[in-house]
């Protein structure tokens, strides 16, 4: 039962990430690998990892993907729509992958209740899983933050306003 | 386990084969970072397939340090993305094949 979904959940991942990769509007490319990032969030459950299914959603589809949304609608990188409406074959593969995505998880909560209590086959739960992040791997957790930090004043950096060249002989 | 290690690391394998083509293959700099995060992904699938292939929680954790390298890296990078757009007037990789002599 747990098998045969998680091979339909990969499914969906390889086919939405190919037609991320075959896409040529940025934006589309993001909405499909958002749609596979939730796959691989339900196989990463299916595989005994609550707690980095429901990461994977918050840091992956709810953080990352939307900051590339952001990035390509504020650069304007996305072709200008086509002034026809969308015909429905361009609907087909997006609504196929949502309904596989969304068939699976009701299965898992539906069909298999031992799932749904948080048991499946190898469950690691989150007093194990903080013990072992915070003692055994808390040097790793302390290089990681460092690295956090980095990485935020480097972005900070990069983005500073500088005037160009004409806006300060402008305003001089 | 529910399916065999091997068939969590051949789609694996085919994530990673996929994120790696939408690398090399495309130019606009926002789709070679999202081949990067496709092969980050393929990565995490390896380290949680691993973590329930040998019972041990390891390979958990290790994923969650992968993604705060890949929320760091998203960060320098798209910042690096708008920096040049406003710069150089573009974001297309074929436009930075010149160095400054």
């Amino acid at each position: 039962m747990a098998s045969i979904l998680f091979y339909i959940l990969a499914f969906v991942l390889l086919a939405a990430t190919l037609l991320c990769v075959t896409c040529r509007n940025p934006v589309h490319a993001v909405i499909y690998l958002v749609k596979g990032f939730f796959a691989l969030a339900l196989m990463f459950y299916l595989l005994g990892a609550p707690l980095i299914a429901a990461w994977e959603v918050i840091v992956y589809v709810g953080a990352i993907m939307v900051l590339f949304l952001f990035i390509i609608m504020v650069l304007e990188l996305a072709p200008r729509e086509q002034p026809q409406g969308p015909g429905w074959k361009r609907w087909v593969p997006g609504l196929m992958l949502a309904a596989a995505v969304i068939f699976c998880s009701l299965l898992i909560i539906f069909q298999d209740p031992s799932a749904a209590s948080g048991n499946p086959a190898h469950f690691v739960g989150p007093r194990a899983f903080g013990e072992a992040l915070f003692g055994r791997f808390g040097l790793a957790v302390e290089v990681v933050s460092f690295q956090l930090l980095f990485a935020a004043v480097g972005a900070y950096y990069l983005g500073r306003y500088q005037p160009r060249e004409q806006d300060k002989e402008e305003t001089s | 386990m529910i399916v065999p290690f091997g068939h969590v690391l051949a789609i694996a394998v085919i994530l990673f084969v996929l994120g790696l083509t939408c690398t090399v293959v495309r130019r606009q700099l926002i789709m070679i970072l999202i081949g990067v995060e496709i092969m980050l992904n393929a990565a995490a699938l390896v380290l949680v397939g691993a973590s329930a292939h040998w019972q041990q929680v390891d390979g958990q954790l290790f994923v969650v340090l992968l993604m705060a390298v890949t929320a760091s890296e998203v960060a320098v990078a798209l910042a690096m993305v708008f920096y040049l757009r406003h710069r150089q007037g573009s974001a297309v990789a074929d436009d930075f094949n010149r160095m400054h002599g």
